[in-house]
């Protein structure tokens, strides 16, 4: 490497620098009130653009000082919409305020910015150590997190390249530029990073196979086709802080010596789609992309794609093909795509939190980031946890964490007193675990043997009302439906999977339905031409191995123990519990299924009912007379009084 | 040229060619339906020519391996003999079995793979779920039967090769997939008149050409 150059870059990314770090310090040290707001998909869902609105107009109407930042999401989805507020004259810290609607904005705008009264009873916690307001890195949501990938999630704007580099950023791609592609490669394998799209496949060997390739106008892929259902780690990074990314796919460029990257996005995540393009614009503009980068003889473009709407197309051979243009269906492999990927040329193919994990790796180096999680698996793991657990959203924590300590310390647990069920990793290619798994750590290696997968970190927390046969149906519904219909085993295969699931949960099992599930589905994993096909079963094998009694009920006594399939339950009222002459439950049935009996108290006609719950809702908490069972002839007869003529 | 062994039995195989056709230029009988000689590409989608290499844990399709060297090959497994008949299955259960009306009879490759793999034409176990319509008549000179293809896709192959483009493509997706024609707006376009390739490949009988 010559010297010369390497002076060279420094005196372009250090205009850039300090440029961001005046910008930054005008922002921090301006002595107004800032209001981060997260403006993420998941924020804005929740009404963070009203939010933002109602600040807006009261700091206008009040002629206040302060100013709006508009940042990406912090992960606390149960929180949404997020709002910090920084008021250093009101001697108070930061402070996290959770669900700002508008209206609760109009409140802090007026009492908080202008008359310096936090409001404690909607405080969520201090975003720093004080006396005052206990801070949120006191609480485990927080404080157990590790965050690399997502560490400036939530407190940049993604739509601001300088917020970024005041932060760090680009200095990663900096030293990159400033190295040899072989000593890259060397840091991503010392690190021991693993593909985080699921398969776990070694990045730094993936690099130097593509590297090797013979063939000029390599590719580097951005894979951001995120599909799984309850899934949404991609897109939150995306649109929190694209730069990282960006960043990333710069370094992987330089390494294996592409000068030609794409960012594989859904066209349904039109927020991602626009900022990761945003970010493109001002990376070029600063001359981090485009032709001789900061200087150097090093060229990379990078455009968007959007893939419109077929999950299989997040399989790589398929992505491949969608974006020449054909249909997106797999091909077998190999040849694998370090050799020959999109147009035949060696294409370097990652998902956006592999490459969002390598500028860190570069900052702070190979041997941090080894130290981080376990042996075999190093580094930390993004998931996205929904479902019934008390502190959804999205967290980062090392590899190695054991499943209990993520529901339940980090996310607190099942709601309502239920109890936990089951929890399924991995979307539906991976498996549901049952209590007896929650001391597994959560690594590629372990989650294999336990027979669900990393995936790309879905993880659906479910409690004792899930009926596992109906989530394996679930689950099959979506396969079967994004087949896209190339091979035989998992066009048709999955088919007759689905068919067989949807008459168990309608109580039309029989017998030998459970043995020919479970040959159908090893068939099909292992016939399948492509990951899809061969993970779609992968709900029905582990559900069946630890649900199996489940299965069974439903076979044999025609019962839903977790009484979900409506075809196998039954609503009726109490009536020793049925207040007489209440309404409740009888104005909200929307089938006018409920009856009044003779001394006034409720029946359901179980010819209307169409098990909808409603009634379950609306019967008052000091009654509770409404009673579900599983199988429906269990209902005690009740019967109907005669229309009156 | 590689010799590789195959169930016990050592073969001679042309250079880069691929597992399957070494095996069927040398008169060992691999069950398969989407496979065209000299495909630079195999799309490996019939999922029916199983065989297990010695080194590799899980049997792989015939089709997309290319010999080499002393390579050792069994195609008469159970665990190949089980995914080839699990396919054909699968395959049979979305098909109208009514050989004595389709004028593929005694030339169906399905016919030939069932009477190979000792099954049935009509599976037990598994459901049949059939298409409607039976016959789509959307070309001007060719019938399509759905509840006879198989999707292996070989019409497309030849249609390409012979014209350069194809008239013949995948349509829909998933359990919905279908063959189906471009340029139905402009019949004039077809270039189909004298050319039966798609019709001569077709090995169950799904398209026929029309009596006109």
């Amino acid at each position: 490497m010559n010297p010369a150059n390497h002076k060279k870059i420094d005196q372009a990314f250090g205009t850039i620098h300090a440029e961001a770090l005046q910008r930054r310090n005008a922002f921090k040290t301006a002595p107004v009130p800032k209001i981060h707001i997260g403006m993420a998909t998941c924020g804005i869902a929740s009404g963070a653009l009203e939010t933002k609105k109602a600040f807006e107009e009261v700091l206008a109407e009040r002629n206040l000082d302060a100013r709006i930042h508009t940042v990406g999401c912090l992960g606390h989805c149960y929180a949404e919409p997020v709002v910090i507020i920084d008021h250093p004259d009101s001697g108070f810290p930061p402070i996290f305020y959770h669900e700002v609607t508008a209206g609760k904005a109009k409140m802090l705008a007026k009492l908080f910015i202008e008359e310096g009264d936090p409001r404690f009873e909607h405080v969520y916690g201090a975003m720093e150590a004080n006396d005052l307001i206990p801070s949120v890195m006191d609480f485990s949501r927080f404080n157990m997190e590790k965050r690399i990938v997502m560490e400036k999630c939530g407190y940049i704007d993604p739509e601001d390249i300088y917020d970024y580099i005041a932060e760090g950023g680009y200095a990663a791609l900096v030293k990159a530029l400033q190295s040899n592609p072989d000593e890259i490669i060397q840091a991503a394998q010392n690190a021991g990073l693993r593909g985080r799209g699921g398969a776990g496949f070694s990045t730094g060997r993936k690099w130097e196979l593509a590297q090797k390739a013979a063939g000029k106008d390599k590719f580097v892929i951005c894979n951001a086709d995120e599909g799984d259902p309850g899934a949404y780690m991609d897109r939150t990074i995306l649109e929190s802080n694209p730069h990282q990314v960006i960043e990333g796919m710069a370094i992987c460029a330089y390494a294996v010596g592409a000068s030609k990257a794409i960012v594989y996005v859904r066209a349904e995540y039109p927020l991602a789609v626009k900022l990761v393009t945003k970010a493109i614009r001002q990376a070029e503009e600063q001359g981090l992309l485009g032709s001789g980068i900061l200087g150097s003889s090093f060229n990379l473009e990078i455009d968007v794609f959007q893939g419109s709407g077929a999950f299989v197309c997040g399989e790589e051979t398929a992505l491949f093909r969608s974006i020449e243009g054909y249909r997106g269906t797999p091909r077998h492999r190999p040849p694998f795509p370090v050799e020959q990927g999109l147009w035949d040329r060696p294409t370097v193919i990652n998902n956006v939190k592999t490459l969002a994990s390598i500028p860190p790796i570069l900052n702070k180096g190979a041997d941090w980031y080894r130290n981080i999680g376990t042996e075999n698996s190093s580094g930390t793991a993004i998931f996205s946890i929904v479902g019934n657990v008390v502190h959804p959203g999205l967290v980062e924590i090392p590899m190695g964490v054991s499943l209990r300590t993520l529901i339940f310390d980090i996310c607190g647990g099942i709601p309502n007193n239920k109890k936990f069920k089951a929890v399924q990793i991995g979307g539906p290619s991976g498996g549901c675990l049952n209590e007896d798994f929650l001391d597994t750590p959560v690594d590629f290696d372990s989650l294999t043997a336990a027979g669900a997968m990393m995936g790309s970190g879905g993880m659906v927390v479910m409690d004792e009302d899930t009926c596992m046969v109906e989530v394996a149906r679930y689950f099959l519904d979506f396969t079967q439906h994004e087949s896209c219909g190339k091979c035989t085993f998992c066009r048709i295969g999955t088919h007759h999977l689905l068919k067989i699931l949807t008459r168990l949960t309608k109580g039309e099992g029989r017998e030998g339905d459970l043995e020919l599930l479970e040959v159908l589905s090893a068939d099909i994993k292992n016939g399948s031409l492509c990951g899809l096909g061969k993970t779609a079963p992968n709900p029905v094998i582990t559900s069946l191995k630890y649900f199996k009694d489940e299965y069974e009920a439903h076979i044999n006594e025609k019962r839903c123990p977790a009484l979900m399939c409506r075809a196998l339950t039954a609503f009726y009222f109490d009536l020793d519990l049925c207040a007489r002459g209440c309404d409740a439950c009888a104005t909200c049935c929307p089938v006018d299924a409920v009856f009044t009996t003779r001394n006034r108290k409720k029946g359901v006609d179980q010819e209307l009912c169409v098990k909808c719950g409603e009634c379950v809702v609306a019967c008052p908490p000091e009654y509770d007379a409404v009673r579900k069972v599983s199988p429906p002839d269990l209902v005690p007869i009740i019967e109907k009084p005669s229309e009156k003529t | 040229m590689p010799k590789i062994l195959v169930d016990d039995r050592e073969i001679e195989a042309e250079e880069g060619s691929t597992l399957l056709q070494a095996c069927l230029n040398n008169d060992i009988y691999i069950p398969n339906l989407c496979y065209v000689e000299g495909m630079q590409y195999p799309s490996s989608s019939c999922r029916m020519c199983f065989v297990e290499i010695k080194g590799q844990d899980k049997p792989v399709a015939a089709c997309v391996v290319t010999v080499r060297e002393n390579m050792v090959v069994k195609t008469e497994t159970e665990t190949v003999r089980r995914l080839q008949r699990s396919a054909l299955r699968l395959l049979l259960s979305v098909h109208r079995v009514d050989c004595k009306n389709c004028q593929a009879n005694k030339k169906c490759e399905l016919q030939r793979i069932a009477k190979f793999l000792k099954i049935g034409l009509k599976p037990k176990k598994l459901e049949q779920y059939l298409k409607e319509p039976e016959i789509v008549q959307e070309h001007p000179c060719l019938d399509y039967y759905p509840n006879r293809c198989v999707l292996c896709g070989k019409c497309l192959y030849v249609c390409r090769k012979q014209h350069g483009q194809s008239v013949l493509t995948f349509a829909k997706r998933g359990f919905e997939t279908i063959i189906s024609f471009y340029g139905q707006d402009d019949e004039s376009k077809f270039e189909c008149e004298g050319c039966t390739v798609c019709v001569d490949i077709c090995p169950v009988g799904a398209l026929i050409m029309r009596d006109l």
